[in-house]
């Protein structure tokens, strides 16, 4: 949970945010059960926005965006992506699924299948793209995250902070609009993270819309443009990193910056 | 030069059999086999020994005399002046017929069973859950004595078949279900390319083999396809034509035609015979060791985790092609070596034939061919290396299926 030193410079040329709306929940709610995990969430995210997700564990910050992509199900409130609202319907739910892409804690690649063969799946069987053409799409993304070299190795044999970037490559392949991560680098050693961060940040730098949730708060302060911080399934503060870290308005903020912090 | 990077060569010392991991298990594995080899010495020579002091002698010649008894249900032809090999060899392929028929109607039970088990709605899954409480919870010998017991005590006799005021009918003319089994009409062709009707359906199944292949040319070039286009062209209707035009030609100029079972006198004459016995020992052995099967189906399922699932449902993949190509292939590797196992075990408990009176191996050769001979060693030893020749093919046959999906890495 330190402050993890990015050392390189960032690129901010691209990392210009539109006015055009990506993601809009308007009096979200959800319940598990009787348990009311989140509770009237409104956020606009706008098109190239990186968006930092923090806060206590089991505030709901997952299960938030989970929701975008219909991993979980609302009960509650509006949820429109790409122009497209999220209903039970099936069709849209393939079609945000299309345009959303999500990076898990714990990468989940298909052991049974190559890491090229775990890039070109979804491309073959939901996009419909030819076999080569997919594979040459794979192998563009597996050099971005630079391991073209393991594309024929199975996920077993790499290191977890490999595993996570193929898992990053995975959903590239599917030219996603919008990028969900739900700690992606927690599972992961100090070094790896540098490295996962690392593929973030040159995402960033080429205009992704991205939500994450991570405790990195140097990811944090060097590349998102907002911080949202979220205690007992409702968002409690939400600022610019420089502010958000600096000055933070309400006590449950506060504290759970001096643990993180360390200070 | 390798005088250099050569470790150390350290002299051979005796202790070293028992404390060099490079030795130990060489040794363990030497005194076991050692320690085997006496033993079965042992009791080979027991057995001789004891053998001839009762005066007995070891001696398959019987084998040859007559039979002398009766067997109603037969694959092949036999009467009761054949020899006991004869009765034996239709007691054998008896015993791999409802050992087939079981573990196929037994695995296509399980895998419903298992699978519908994890359905969301409650009232299936709970209705699984109950069918293998229930089947794996009692004993198979008694699933197959209900059965045979609710047949013979529930189903008509063939005389209620007969007279004006007949109390049971035929299904469509053409089936009979009797206390005594079920009679299906026999296909037979009647301008049979060949003079017997055994090498017709020979043919048949060449046409099959045939079709069969070009079924699979017609996947490989599908899958071509896809992986130039993008797109898999639909083939369903091209599949349905390779396996219905060439066998309907076959069948129109090979004549074929129904032989229906007709009520003539006590019993129905002509047609298939499905025997009661046979019904009930495979109809128990598929439900109970389905009830298995289906536990492991559920597990296999179960073990992959929800990340996958959700994984492929992130990247945009329907269920239908999340369970194909994500779940199954993960979940075959789990489910396949316990299959195994209940192939085995139906294999094994077909045995239990005898007390609804199927004549499988056990029965005849092991049965009645026995007490009649008084030859106890011989036809127990026989028993023995049949079913333990039929279980390690099944092995075989399994094993090498399994090694061919399991995963490579892990
Ligand atoms: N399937 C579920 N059924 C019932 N309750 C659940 C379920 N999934 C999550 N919860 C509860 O919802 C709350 C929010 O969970 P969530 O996973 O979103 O938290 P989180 O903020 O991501 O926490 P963490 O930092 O530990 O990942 C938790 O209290 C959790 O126990
Ligand atoms: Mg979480």
């Amino acid at each position: 949970m330190s402050e993890l030193a990015i050392e390189r410079e960032i690129d901010r040329t691209k990392m210009s945010v539109s006015d055009e709306v990506a993601i809009q929940i308007t009096g979200m709610n959800k319940w598990y059960g009787q348990f009311h995990v989140l509770r009237d969430i409104n956020l606009t995210v706008n098109r190239g926005e990186r968006i930092v997700i923090a806060g206590p564990s089991g505030s709901g910050k997952s299960t938030m965006i989970r929701c975008l992509n219909a991993l979980e199900e609302h009960q509650e409130g509006q949820i429109i992506v790409d122009g497209t609202e999220l209903t039970s319907d099936l069709k849209n739910i393939d079609k945000i699924r299309s345009e959303v892409g999500m990076c898990f804690q714990h990468f989940n690649l298909f052991p049974h299948l190559t890491i090229l063969e775990n890039c070109t799946l979804a491309p073959i069987w939901v996009r419909k793209t030819a076999k080569k053409e997919a594979e040459e799409l794979a192998m563009h993304f597996l050099e971005k995250v630079k391991i073209p070299e393991q594309a024929h190795k199975y996920p077993g044999m790499l290191s977890g902070g490999q595993q996570q970037r193929v898992a990053i490559a995975r959903s590239l392949c599917m030219k996603p609009r919008i990028m969900l991560f739900d700690e992606p680098t927690s599972a992961l050693d100090p070094e790896m993270i540098k490295e996962v961060l690392d593929t973030m940040i040159e995402l960033a730098e080429e205009g992704m819309t991205m939500l994450c949730v991570t405790h990195e708060m140097g990811f944090a302060r060097q590349v998102a443009n907002r911080v949202i911080f979220m205690a007992d399934g409702q968002i409690v503060e939400q600022n610019e990193p420089e502010e958000f870290f600096n000055n933070p308005q309400s006590e449950r903020t506060q504290q759970f910056l001096s643990q993180i912090l360390g200070h | 030069m390798s005088t250099l990077t050569d470790p150390p060569k350290d002299s051979f010392r005796l202790s070293m059999l028992i404390n060099d991991t490079r030795y130990r298990s060489l040794t363990f594995q030497a005194l076991a086999f050692l320690a085997m080899a006496l033993s079965f010495w042992y009791l080979g020579n027991n057995l001789v020994a004891n053998l001839r002091a009762a005066g007995l002698n070891i001696n398959f010649g019987f084998l040859g005399d007559t039979a002398g008894y009766d067997i109603s249900q037969k694959l092949v032809e036999y009467s009761n002046q054949d020899s006991h090999s004869s009765a034996a060899f239709v007691g054998l392929l008896n015993t791999l017929l409802v050992a087939f028929l079981a573990c196929i109607t037994a695995t296509v039970f399980g895998v419903v069973a298992g699978v519908l088990r994890l359905s969301k709605n409650w009232l299936v899954s709970k209705l699984m859950a109950f069918y293998v409480e229930i089947f794996r919870n009692i004993p198979v010998l008694i699933w197959i004595i209900i059965i045979f017991t609710i047949m013979t005590a529930f189903m008509p006799a063939p005389r209620a078949f007969r007279g004006d005021n007949a109390t049971a009918t035929m299904v469509f003319d053409a089936f009979a279900f009797t206390n005594r089994g079920i009679y299906t009409p026999l296909p037979w062709f009647s301008r049979g390319i060949f003079e017997s009707q055994t090498l017709n359906w020979v043919l048949v199944l060449l046409v099959a083999c045939g079709s069969w292949f070009a079924a699979r040319r017609v996947n490989v070039w599908a899958t071509a396809k896809q992986e130039e286009t993008g797109e898999r062209p639909n083939t369903l209707s091209m599949l349905l034509g390779i396996w219905l035009v060439p066998f309907v030609i076959l069948m129109l100029i090979m004549g074929l035609s129904w032989e229906y079972p007709a009520l003539k006198g006590f019993n129905f004459q002509g047609g298939i015979k499905v025997g009661g016995p046979l019904i009930a020992l495979w109809f128990a052995l598929s439900i109970y060791t389905g009830a298995f099967i289906a536990e492991n189906v559920r597990a296999g399922i179960q073990a992959v985790s929800k990340g996958q699932t959700e994984a492929a449902a992130a990247l945009g993949l329907r269920p239908s092609k999340v369970m194909n190509l994500v779940v199954l292939p993960q979940a075959l590797r789990i489910i396949i070596p316990p299959l195994i196992s209940q192939y085995l075990n139906i294999t094994k408990n077909s045995s239990l034939a005898i007390v609804v009176g199927y004549a499988d191996i056990t029965a005849t050769l092991g049965g009645i061919t026995l007490n009649q001979t008084g030859r106890a060693i011989e036809c127990v030893l026989l028993l023995m290396a049949f079913y333990l020749t039929a279980s390690l093919l099944i092995s075989l046959v399994m094993n090498v299926y399994n090694a061919s999906v399991k995963l490579k890495e892990r």
